[in-house]
C-alpha cells in the first residue's frame, strides 16, 4: 500500500522527508510538523496553567482569612471567572491537543496529521484568543466577572462592556478546537498504518477519537450560545431576556448541553493516557480492552442526556429531576468499569512506581473520590443543599486536578524521553509528584467539609467558622502552585540534557511510538510500519 | 474530482459542526419554547388572549388567585395590583386592574412578564384580557390603570385551590432602541 491509498491529504510538501526542521523563529510560525505543533500546544498550555494558577493564588490569598484583605469583590469575581476559563480552555484542552498531536500519528504509524496546514492554524489562533481574553482585565469596567459559566443575564444585561471581546475570544477558541478535532478524526480514520485496525488502536487514540466527536458536536453549541449573547447585547434580540419574551433559563439549558460533554472532553483523553501507562508499569496488557472502548463510547453518549443535573434548583418539573438524576447516576456504571479495569490491570502485575505510574495511580484513586462526590451531587434532593457551595468546587477540582491535570503530568513524564531524547531527573520528578499530591489534597479536601457546612462559592469573604479549613486550603494551594515551578525546571533540564534515553525507556511499554528512536526524528513513519 | 477518503471524512466532520451550530438556533430555541408552552414549564402563560368557550360555571369549587407585581432590577415604575387576591369559581371571569406610573421625566416602555405557580396550573389559568400581551409605553410622569381579566379552567386539577399569578415588569426602552437601530 502506498501513502496515497491510505488517504494522506497532500496539502504540504513531502519532498523534504529526510532533513530536519528549518532554523529560527519562522520554523515555529510556519511549521506544519505535528511534533513542532504538539510541543507548541504543550508550552502554550503550560503558560496558561501558570497564568490561571496565578489567579488561583490570588483567590486563595484572599480566602486565607475571613474578611476582605487583598482585593475588591469586583476583582475577586474577575479572578474566579478568568481562572476557570483559562484553566478549562487554555490549560487542560490545549494540553490534550498537544499530546494528541505528538502521539496519535506515532501511535497509529502515520507520517503526520491529516491536515498539517490546518493544524498550524488551529494552534496559532489560540495565543490571539487568549491575549484578547486576558486583555479584557485591563479594559474599562474590568474583565468577565460572571463566573466561567457566564449565566445570562449576568453576562448580558449586567455584564461589563468588555464582554463583547470575551465573546470573540470564545469564538476563536471554538474554531481552534473544532479544527483540531476535525484533524484528529481525519488522521485516525484515514492515516492508520496497514494492519492497525480500529480495535488494535491504543486506548489513547480511541479516547481521542471519541473526544474529537464530542468536540465537533458541542463546541458549535458553545459558539451558538455566545452568539445569542452577542445578539442580545447589541442587536436587541431577546433570547435570554424575559422582558422581550426570552428566558434566562434557556441560557442554562444551552450552556450545559455544551458544558456537560465538555467535562468529558477534558477527562476522556486522561482516561486514554492512564490506560497507556498503567499496563506499561504493571507489565501486563490492559485488562478488558474492548470493555474500555465501549465504556468510553457509552460515557460520551450519556454525556448528552444529563445536562440538567447542573440545574436541579432552577425549577424543573419532578419528572425532569428524576430523569436527569438517574441518567447521571447511570454514568457511574461505565466509569466504574474503567476503574475496575485499571485496578484489575494492576492486580498481580509486576508493579514499579516510576513517576508516570505514580501520577497514574494517584489519578485512579483521586479521580474516584471526585466521581463519588459527583454521585452525591447527582442526587437531586441532596443537591438542593450542595448547590453553589464549596462542595461543588471540591468535586470538580477533584476530577480536574488529580484527574485531567495529573493525567497530563503522567503523559508528559511517560513520553518526555521520547520527545527530548533525554531521561529527566527521576528524583526531582518524584518530589514534584509528592508535593503536588499533598498540596492538591490539602487544598481541595477541606472544601468538602466547608461546602457541606454551607460555605457558598465565588464569594471573597466567609463566616468565621470556615476560617481554619480555608487557611489549610490556602496553604495547600500555595504549595501546589509553587511545586509547578519545579515541574517547569524539570522539563527544561530534560530538554537541555540528561542521560540518553533509549528508544524504549520503559521496559513494559508497548506501542509503535517506542519503535522509533529517542528523540523521535523530525519525520517518522514516512513509510508505514507493519502492524502485526 | 476524485475525493480521497480523508477528504470525505473532513467534509462530513465540518458539516456536523455547522449543523450543530444551526441546531442551537433552529432546533434548541424553538423546541424549548414549545416545551414551555406545552408543559407550562417555568409558569409561562399563553402570550395571546384566550378565546372563551361557553361552559358552565363550576360553583362547587372556589379558587383563590393571588397577584404579585415585581419590578425587575433597574425598573423604577410604580407597579401594583388593585386587589391582592380574588376568589372565583372555575369558568367565571375575574377582573381587576394593575396600576402603573412612570415617575421619571422620560418616555419609557415597559413589558410585564407573567408567571404562574404551581407550574402544573399554568395551562389552566386563562387571560382574556391582559396588559402583558403588548408592551406598555408611558410618557414621563404618566400613570395608568391596566385591565386584567382571568378565567380559571374547569379542568384545573382537583388538588389545586390556590394559584399565584406574578408579573415582573421589565424596562425594555433600551432593547426597543437597539431593535430599531438593528433594522
Ligand atoms: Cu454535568
Amino acid at each position: 500500500m502506498t501513502d496515497q491509498t491510505i488517504g494522506h491529504v497532500n496539502d504540504h510538501d513531502d519532498s523534504h522527508a529526510d532533513h530536519g526542521p528549518p532554523k529560527g523563529l519562522m520554523r515555529w510560525v510556519l511549521t506544519t510538523n505535528h511534533k513542532d505543533i504538539g510541543s507548541m500546544y504543550m508550552w502554550f498550555s503550560f503558560a496558561m496553567f501558570l497564568l490561571g494558577g496565578a489567579m488561583a493564588m490570588v483567590i486563595r490569598a484572599e480566602l486565607f482569612q475571613p474578611g476582605l484583605q487583598l482585593v475588591q469583590p469586583e476583582f475577586f469575581n474577575q479572578m474566579t471567572t478568568m481562572h476557570g476559563l483559562i484553566m478549562v480552555f487554555g490549560a487542560v484542552m490545549p494540553a490534550f491537543v498537544g499530546l494528541a498531536n505528538w502521539m496519535i500519528p506515532m501511535m497509529i504509524g502515520a507520517p503526520d496529521m491529516a491536515l498539517p496546514r490546518m493544524n498550524n492554524w488551529s494552534f496559532w489562533i489560540l495565543p490571539f484568543a487568549f491575549a484578547l481574553l486576558v486583555s479584557t482585565l485591563f479594559m474599562e469596567g474590568g474583565g468577565p466577572n460572571f463566573g466561567w459559566t457566564f449565566y445570562a443575564p449576568l453576562s448580558t444585561d449586567y455584564a461589563p462592556p468588555s464582554t463583547t471581546f470575551f465573546i470573540f475570544a470564545v469564538h476563536m477558541m471554538g474554531v481552534s478546537s473544532i479544527m483540531g478535532a476535525i484533524n484528529v478524526i481525519a488522521t485516525i480514520l484515514n492515516l492508520r498504518a496497514p494492519g492497525m485496525t480500529l480495535m488494535k488502536m491504543p486506548l489513547f487514540v480511541w479516547t481521542w477519537l471519541i473526544t474529537a466527536y464530542l468536540l465537533i458536536a458541542v463546541m458549535p453549541v458553545l459558539a451558538g450560545v455566545v452568539t445569542m449573547m452577542l445578539m442580545d447585547i447589541h442587536f436587541g434580540t431577546a433570547f435570554f431576556n424575559a422582558g422581550g419574551g426570552g428566558d434566562p433559563v434557556l441560557f442554562q439549558h444551552v450552556f450545559w448541553f455544551f458544558g456537560h460533554p465538555e467535562v468529558y472532553i477534558m477527562i476522556l483523553p486522561a482516561f486514554g493516557v492512564v490506560s497507556q501507562i498503567i499496563p506499561a508499569f504493571s507489565r501486563k496488557p490492559l485488562f478488558g480492552y474492548t470493555s474500555m472502548v465501549y465504556a468510553v463510547a457509552s460515557i460520551a453518549f450519556l454525556s448528552f442526556i444529563v445536562w440538567a443535573h447542573h440545574m436541579f434548583t432552577v425549577g424543573i418539573p419532578l419528572v425532569g429531576e428524576v430523569f436527569f438524576m438517574y441518567a447521571t447516576m447511570l454514568i457511574a456504571v461505565p466509569t466504574g468499569v474503567k476503574v475496575f479495569n485499571w485496578v484489575a490491570t494492576m492486580f498481580r502485575g509486576a508493579l514499579t512506581f516510576e513517576t508516570p505510574m505514580l501520577f497514574a495511580v494517584a489519578f485512579v484513586v483521586l479521580f474516584t473520590i471526585g466521581g463519588f462526590s459527583g454521585l452525591m451531587l447527582s442526587i437531586a434532593p441532596a443537591d438542593f443543599q450542595y448547590h453553589d457551595t464549596y462542595f461543588v468546587v471540591a468535586h470538580f477540582h477533584y476530577v480536574l486536578v488529580p484527574g485531567a491535570i495529573f493525567a497530563i503530568f503522567a503523559g508528559v513524564y511517560y513520553w518526555l524521553p521520547k520527545w527530548t531524547g533525554h531521561m529527566y531527573d527521576a528524583g526531582l520528578s518524584k518530589v514534584h509528584f509528592w508535593m503536588s499530591f499533598i498540596g492538591m489534597n490539602l487544598t481541595f479536601f477541606p472544601m468538602h467539609f466547608v461546602g457541606l457546612a454551607g460555605m457558598p462559592r465565588r464569594i471573597p469573604d466567609y463566616a468565621l467558622q470556615f476560617a481554619d479549613f480555608n487557611m489549610i486550603a490556602s496553604i495547600g494551594g500555595f504549595m501546589f502552585g509553587v511545586t509547578q515551578l519545579l515541574f517547569l525546571f524539570i522539563v527544561i533540564k530534560c530538554v537541555k540534557g540528561g542521560p540518553k534515553a533509549e528508544a524504549k525507556p520503559w521496559e513494559g511499554a508497548h506501542g509503535l511510538e517506542w519503535m522509533v528512536p529517542s528523540p523521535a526524528p523530525y519525520h517518522t513513519f514516512t513509510t508505514p510500519p507493519d502492524v502485526k | 474530482m476524485q475525493l480521497n477518503p480523508a477528504h470525505k471524512t473532513i467534509i462530513k466532520a465540518t458539516a456536523t459542526a455547522v449543523a450543530m451550530f444551526a441546531f442551537v438556533f433552529w432546533v434548541m430555541v424553538p423546541l424549548y419554547n414549545v416545551l414551555c408552552q406545552v408543559t407550562g414549564l417555568n409558569g409561562k402563560t399563553d402570550p395571546n388572549p384566550y378565546k372563551t368557550v361557553p361552559a358552565a360555571v363550576d360553583t362547587s369549587r372556589t379558587i383563590t388567585v393571588q397577584f404579585l407585581a415585581t419590578n425587575n432590577k433597574g425598573m423604577n415604575w410604580d407597579f401594583k395590583p388593585s386587589v391582592h387576591q380574588v376568589k372565583v369559581h372555575p369558568g367565571e371571569v375575574g377582573s381587576l386592574n394593575f396600576y402603573v406610573r412612570n415617575p421619571s421625566g422620560k418616555n419609557m416602555v415597559g413589558q410585564a412578564i407573567p408567571s404562574v405557580t404551581p407550574f402544573e396550573a399554568t395551562d389552566y389559568l386563562h387571560k382574556t384580557e391582559c396588559f402583558c400581551f403588548t408592551s406598555q409605553p408611558l410618557e414621563g410622569h404618566e400613570e395608568k390603570d391596566m385591565p386584567l381579566k382571568i378565567i380559571v379552567d374547569q379542568d384545573l386539577p382537583k388538588h389545586i385551590n390556590k394559584l399565584t399569578l406574578s408579573y415582573t415588569l421589565f424596562d425594555i426602552t433600551e432593547m426597543n432602541n437597539k431593535r430599531t437601530a438593528a433594522r
